[in-house]
């Protein structure tokens, strides 16, 4: 969209019309001035990624080669740390909590968002109201999301647990099994951002053109046909965005599980709910193993790239498919 | 904030699409096509239901926290849980603000501090970039902005924790506020966000006019771009400071329980205390977000825009 925007390129980037009265050197200082000065607007961002993101990121795999302490000496260890994790079953655990807590989260989040926004998409009263409240939880902050959830997950006064049980269900220890604690944090994560997704889509939706709806009414599509044929397929960059969007946030998850474990990093007693996150602190803070934390987080810098790039497969899959 | 505000609203409005079929659709049209595709269009009763209770919900969860933070500390232990706020809240707002191990006073100050400054480094660096690659043509332009999307992916506070504590240790920085603000103000999004309204809010004519007349590129922000990208700035500036008021994993590990941002306050509010009076850490919680609360009531309208604008671009 912001190409067809974009300026004639004669026109911005021109040379100023060297009037009568210009000196050579004010039409020198502007050439260097045209030249220059765009590489110096940029790069006050390039520089501070070099300091404090790529420089981290390449030390961040050195480190993970050595067994390396804060005082005391470096020792080259080599792929040993990365053996060690594959090889374990904690790590192991970590990573597959990670992935489910994702996909749990992730799915219905962005199904509820859709929906949601084809519903504030349609003729409204109280339009801003309706928006401003789905956005609600903006103002809550992450820690304070998790304690609030925490208690309402609590197994013996739990508002939720409570609720069960009027409609007859028996109590759920939350923390227990890996799939309730999933469930709960995913709830958490779910209550958080939902609203946020759909009014990105909301936004996305109101640019879409109303002649392709008009088209399929007049061919009889009932309007879950539309939304289906038309309004997915329409989204499908917006989409992405926000799948990209949660899978970084989702698989970096560590405010939520950690509260909901009484701010412990150890995700329950098997670590039924520890995140790969979690685990990577718990190294760094409980161990002061730096050598494991940096190939703990060197390995979920691959699963990120792994889970994005099959993530936009399957977006475009499912976009060819209809 | 005009110009955001007033563009979505209206996009939002009813009779959005451009196209000559618009004032039909409101008369003699409307009625014919409205067996067919009108609840397209219409929101119905179960619709409004739906979206009204789904609110609810999202309102609940704060609506809670204030039950309890307002209640003694019994509320959270109670069968059936109280649904109305008591009459306890100033005592307990006293006591989370006193409460020792979690140093509540300096963790609210802190995270405003700290929220503040990268939210003004952030506006400073992205609107400089933005009319960079808006308004400016410079050779390699493409692939610097593909870089900076590319960047926008890896989430560093999470992978270079380990380096970024070194490098704090070796600069003495460990628990000071400059530790928790340089490593956030590599923002992408920000200078992507600035880009895009850069491009709609600046005319070309105007940078075109500005440089006939000799004006150098930096006054040319100065003068042309500056007030006129002027609500993007708001946006961009609540935003980055709600989202670093959140940010919580790095200040955990950068900083010490006795000079917190709020976050690392609140989670030491529940940690840090034995027992767990559960009106008193509400109470926290809430006193947490009552700044996040004051921008959401005054700007939420902007809010709501920036975060439409910043989808569309993706």
């Amino acid at each position: 969209m912001s190409q067809t925007r974009r300026v004639a390129p004669e026109v911005v980037g021109a040379q100023p019309v060297a009037g009568p009265h210009r000196s050579r050197l004010s039409r020198a200082r502007s050439f260097v001035d045209l030249k220059v000065s765009p590489y110096l607007l940029v790069s006050p961002y390039f520089i501070l990624f070099a300091i404090f993101g790529a420089f981290p990121l390449g030390f961040t795999l050195w480190v993970s080669l050595h067994d390396w302490q804060l005082a005391g000496d470096k020792e080259y260890v080599g792929l040993e740390h990365y053996e060690f994790l594959l090889g374990n079953e904690r790590f192991r655990t970590t990573v597959v909590n990670t992935l489910g807590m994702f996909v749990v989260a992730t799915v219905p989040q962005l199904l509820l968002a859709l929906m949601l926004a084809n519903a504030l998409n349609k003729r409204l009263r109280g339009r801003l109201f309706l928006r401003l409240g789905v956005l609600i939880p903006m103002v809550t902050s992450v820690v304070a999301v998790a304690i609030v959830f925490s208690q309402l997950y609590g197994t013996e006064y739990g508002m939720i647990n409570w609720l069960l049980e009027k409609v007859g269900v028996d109590p759920i220890d939350w923390r227990a099994s890996s799939t309730a604690s999933w469930v709960a944090i995913s709830s958490m994560v779910d209550w958080r951002w939902t609203g946020y997704n759909a009014i990105i889509y909301l936004a996305a939706m109101q640019a879409i053109p109303r002649g392709l709806y008009e088209a399929a009414i007049i061919d009889g599509a009932s309007s879950r046909q539309q939304f289906w044929h038309i309004t997915v397929p329409q989204l499908k960059p917006v989409i992405l965005f926000t799948v990209f969007i949660s899978t970084i946030g989702g698989l970096t998850l560590f405010a939520e599980p950690l509260m909901f474990g009484s701010g412990r990093f150890d995700g329950g007693t098997t670590g039924q709910y520890q995140t790969v996150a979690m685990y990577i602190v718990q190294a760094f803070r409980e161990r002061n193993n730096y050598g494991l934390a940096a190939a703990a987080a060197w390995l979920l810098f691959v699963i990120i790239i792994v889970v994005a790039l099959a993530n936009y497969l399957v977006v475009n899959r499912i976009r060819e498919a209809k | 904030m005009s110009t955001v505000a007033s563009e979505t609203d209206v996009t939002a409005s009813e009779t959005t699409g451009p196209g000559p079929g618009r004032p039909q659709r409101r008369s003699g049209r409307r009625s014919r096509k409205s067996r067919a595709g009108v609840h397209l269009w219409d929101a119905t009763a179960l619709t409004r239901i739906a979206l009204i209770a789904t609110i609810a919900l999202m309102a609940f969860p704060l609506y809670w926290m204030v039950v309890v933070a307002s209640r003694d500390a019994s509320a959270a232990t109670t069968f059936p849980p109280p649904l109305t706020p008591g009459s306890n809240l100033g005592a307990n707002v006293d006591t989370a603000l006193n409460d020792d191990a979690s140093n509540l006073v300096k963790g609210l100050v802190n995270s405003f501090i700290v929220s503040g400054t990268v939210a003004f480094s952030v506006v400073v660096i992205s609107t400089l970039a933005g009319f960079a690659f808006a308004k400016l043509r410079f050779r390699g332009s493409t692939v610097l902005l593909a870089i900076i999307l590319l960047t926008m992916t890896v989430p560093l506070q999470q992978i270079g924790i380990v380096p970024l504590y070194l490098m704090m240790v070796e600069l003495g920085w460990v628990n000071t506020l400059q530790a928790v603000i340089l490593p956030f103000l590599v923002n992408g999004f920000g200078i992507f966000l600035m880009r895009q309204y850069t491009i709609q809010a600046v005319p070309d004519d105007l940078v075109e006019a500005a440089r006939i007349d000799g004006a150098s590129t930096i006054r040319i922000y100065w003068n042309v771009v500056l007030p006129a990208v002027r609500p993007g700035i708001a946006v961009l500036g609540l935003l980055t400071f709600m989202q670093n008021w959140n940010e919580f994993l790095w200040p955990l590990i950068a900083l010490s329980p006795d000079n917190p941002t709020v976050q690392v306050a609140i989670q030491q509010l529940t940690t840090g205390n034995y027992s767990a009076d559960y009106s008193m850490i509400f109470t926290g919680t809430l006193l947490s977000i009552v700044p996040l609360v004051v921008i959401f009531v005054a700007f939420g309208k902007q809010i709501v825009g920036g975060i439409m604008e910043g989808g569309v671009k993706a």
